[in-house]
């Protein structure tokens, strides 16, 4: 083994000799493009040639040993680990979704870019140099010993296996969605392509190979990321720090929003969709009779059509809108109260983009104010409770190590976190002063390209020939992609958007995987069913289990969940409650107990989940049963209080723990090599 | 009480300290911004509403720091109180 400053020296190498070659790579492919390579096939060389090289890490990594399987032998030096746990950390929701996200909602959606960084000050402070003390393998690890016994550990499995599951799923769904979209591969096929990438990187190596292809995934994502807003600010700004310049375009953005809702034209369009709104209404509310009469008007139409001899495709097209009909009246109430409620939603203008919590009166503006504070915790305190994060701070080689790598983390997730507010103005501000008041018949051809996906959407309803934003519809995955587009940048800039998208859903699915099969083969199987398994069958317990659980994430991802993106949603809710209140409680106070954690992991986990089913409409609930008007999204507003004070009260009923639980809580207290005591009894 | 509990317990409280204040740090720049958004973006600097530019950057910078002067000052408290190990 290698001593560290000579690794890192080494790593160092290895890696600028990576980004070096990549980019080669993408300079070779633009070049190829010039010279008339397909879209198809850059974008098909940018998937195979990634996974190729995540696959040659993996198996240059691969190892029996069971320190490094799970940890990575502990000697990750902090710079890399960082950009590891950046990896792990921003999934394809953060790279693709964030900035649609932050296009639609504006301030609102800032809670996202303050939560997802802000949890890292309390994984510095509270939490990640108190668990590499501790030095073990998993979350529940800390959890059974902290809290004496295989009970505090059980809760601890089932919790980081419920949260990790649903988001492990969401990322092989992502991987299909890249891959189907921007590569042009099917769905199915795109699923097992991801499934693929994410074994080759885990399967053999563990945590060790997963470490080094999560490095590598960084450097592809975080370039992907950067280069094409960074082009465009250039463009646009004649500075190329979009970070700094999307102000000035901010500013007059604000602008050009007052001016473009007050156009005539545009309120002219809203009020025909408020008309469309109400025949819809009406239309819903005479369900049988309507849907009768809406079938024979077509019937009839289509007789018209075909007697006056009109051109085949307006026929065609006619008898396509009579197919189309929804069957029965529930089917047609359906489909018809998601046209209202779409044309209810163009009805008003959107709020500018700077407003921070828009609502139509003072009760609704403090709704939304509640919410974004309510979010912004919840995201922060689940940060610091998600479990594939946490474990990434047992692989540094000491206490003072996994500090300053929690440092390298944030810093390395900040820079995207930081340009993607960037990318949503940008895009705004194209759209709304390039694209709106265009002629619809010379829109820009990827509105065309895009359409044919159904990521576009234009609909002239007012018939003036001209696009009014309200006519406009853009998928809000659509908003990263039009950067490149707008900037006018060859098709090999979208291939490596592609393929950063590509490294930020596998890095993630990988590091989850990887907890849910060490939670289920360590701390089930190893802890608590057979304490006397040799390593040997350990590793070949984890292995299966990651088999196991990987072909049913991509099996379940394969079916299109629709309510998938939803539980990404709710992982960070369930994670906060079940976690936070009993790790940082049992570090900083002494007198928890195993009684009081187990009460309060349940309680806060209960009450969040209960809030859920109360207010969801996907369980059957509503938004009138909310409290306080938060939605069921941030419920982990309400189970993290409730698991501090649960695990307190209980904690102080019942007697106090240990001396040795006691001197554990001391042991991890003192940095590195102090305390020994416990280390030798281990 | 000996020696080396002592000193333990008085690193244990500097910690504690150096925590809290860092943690109060973080819950102001956390919340304080999105709670008075509306009054913060009344005030423009450098082209930037000031409520917008809390919560998309000037918060993210802070809570580097936060964790880098975390890093730096436990280091030295490590030092002070003799527990320091060089890795």
């Amino acid at each position: 083994m290698s001593t560290t400053p000579a690794l890192f020296r080494r790593l160092g190498r290895y890696y600028a000799f990576y980004v070096v070659g990549f980019i080669g790579l993408v300079g070779l492919l633009a070049v190829a493009e010039q010279f008339g390579l397909s879209a198809r096939w850059i974008g098909q060389i940018f998937l195979f040639a990634t996974i190729a090289i995540y696959a040659s890490i993996g198996v240059m990594s691969r190892t029996s040993d069971v320190s490094e399987y799970y940890v990575a032998g502990r000697r990750v030096p902090a710079l890399f680990n960082g950009m590891a746990t950046a990896a792990d950390w921003m999934s394809a929701a953060s790279f693709i979704g964030l900035a649609g996200t932050l296009y639609y909602s504006g301030f609102e959606g800032l809670a996202f870019v303050t939560g997802w960084t802000g949890g890292y000050v309390l994984v510095a402070l509270l939490l990640a140099p108190f668990l590499r003390k501790f030095g073990q393998f998993t979350i529940p690890d800390f959890l059974g010993a902290r809290y004496e016994g295989h009970f505090a550990r059980m809760v601890g499995v089932f919790a980081a296996v419920l949260a990790s599951f649903v988001y492990v799923v969401a990322q092989i769904y992502g991987v299909g969605l890249i891959t189907s979209r921007f590569i042009g591969v099917e769905f199915e096929i795109g699923v097992f392509v991801g499934l693929a990438g994410i074994l080759v990187c885990s399967f053999l190596g563990g945590m060790r190979a997963v470490t080094w292809t999560q490095v590598a995934q960084y450097l592809i994502l975080i370039i992907a990321y950067l280069v094409p807003v960074t082009i465009l600010s250039y463009k646009v700004t004649g500075v190329p720090l979009p970070q700094v310049m999307y102000g000035k375009v901010l500013q007059d953005l604000g602008v050009k929003e007052l001016e473009l809702f007050s156009e005539p034209r545009e309120n002219e369009v809203r009020a025909q969709y408020r008309y469309r709104a109400e025949e819809y209404a009406r239309k819903i509310s005479d369900l049988p009779d309507s849907l009768v009469a809406e079938r024979m008007g077509q019937v009839q139409r289509v007789t018209e059509l075909r007697t006056q001899g009109a051109p085949a495709r307006d026929i065609s097209a006619a008898e396509r809108t009579l197919r189309d009909l929804p069957r029965t009246p529930d089917e047609a109430r359906l489909k018809w109260e998601r046209v209202r409620q779409d044309s209810l939603a163009r009805t008003v203008h959107p709020a500018p983009h700077a407003q921070p919590h828009p609502g139509v009166d003072q009760a609704g503006r403090n709704s939304a104010r509640n919410n974004f504070i309510a979010l912004t915790f919840v995201l922060m305190v689940g940060t610091a409770a998600l479990p594939h994060i946490l474990v990434r701070y047992y692989t540094t080689p000491s206490v003072s190590s996994a500090r300053r790598s929690v440092f390298w983390s944030l810093f390395f997730i900040f820079l995207l976190y930081v340009t993607a507010p960037a990318y949503a103005v940008f895009a705004k501000w194209e759209v709304y002063s390039n694209l709106v008041g265009s002629n619809i018949g010379t829109l820009p051809h990827w509105v065309t390209s895009w359409g044919r996906v159904g990521l576009v959407k234009v609909e002239d309803i007012n018939g003036d020939g001209i696009l009014q934003l309200a006519e406009l519809t853009l998928n809000s995955d659509v908003i990263l992609l039009l950067v490149p587009e707008i900037a006018g940048l060859p098709y090999v800039v979208s291939g490596l958007v592609a393929a950063g998208g590509l490294a930020a859903a596998l890095s993630t699915a990988d590091g989850l995987l990887l907890t849910i099969s060490h939670s289920l083969s360590h701390d089930l199987y190893y802890k608590m069913i057979n304490p006397q398994a040799s390593t040997q069958r350990r590793l070949v317990i984890t292995k299966s289990q990651l088999l196991v659980v990987a072909v049913v994430a991509a099996w379940v991802a394969s079916l299109r969940p629709d309510s998938i993106l939803l539980m990404v949603g709710l992982a960070f809710s369930i994670a906060a409650s079940a976690f936070f209140p009993a790790l940082v409680l049992g570090i900083f106070w002494r007198r928890a107990n195993k009684w009081g954690a187990i009460a309060g992991m349940i309680a806060g986990l209960g009450i969040t989940l209960y809030y859920i089913m109360r207010t969801h409409p996907f369980f059957g609930g509503n938004m009138g049963d909310a409290w306080f008007d938060i939605h069921p999204i941030s419920s982990g507003v309400f189970g993290v209080p409730v698991g501090f004070i649960v695990i307190t009260i209980v904690s102080l009923l019942t007697p106090p723990p240990s001396a040795e639980v006691q001197a554990l809580v001391d042991y991890v207290r003192l940095p590195d090599r102090i305390g020994n005591v416990h280390e030798a009894a281990k | 009480m000996s020696d080396t509990d002592a000193r333990r317990q008085a690193y244990w409280r500097a910690t504690m300290r150096l925590t809290a204040v860092l943690l109060l740090l973080w819950g102001g720049v956390s919340f304080l911004p999105g709670w008075f958004a509306e009054e913060m973006n009344t005030i423009v600097f450098l082209g930037w509403p000031v409520g917008f530019y809390m919560a998309a950057q000037g918060a993210l910078i802070v809570f580097l720091l936060i964790v880098w002067l975390y890093d730096r000052w436990m280091t030295r408290i490590e030092r002070r109180y003799g527990m320091y190990n060089e890795d």
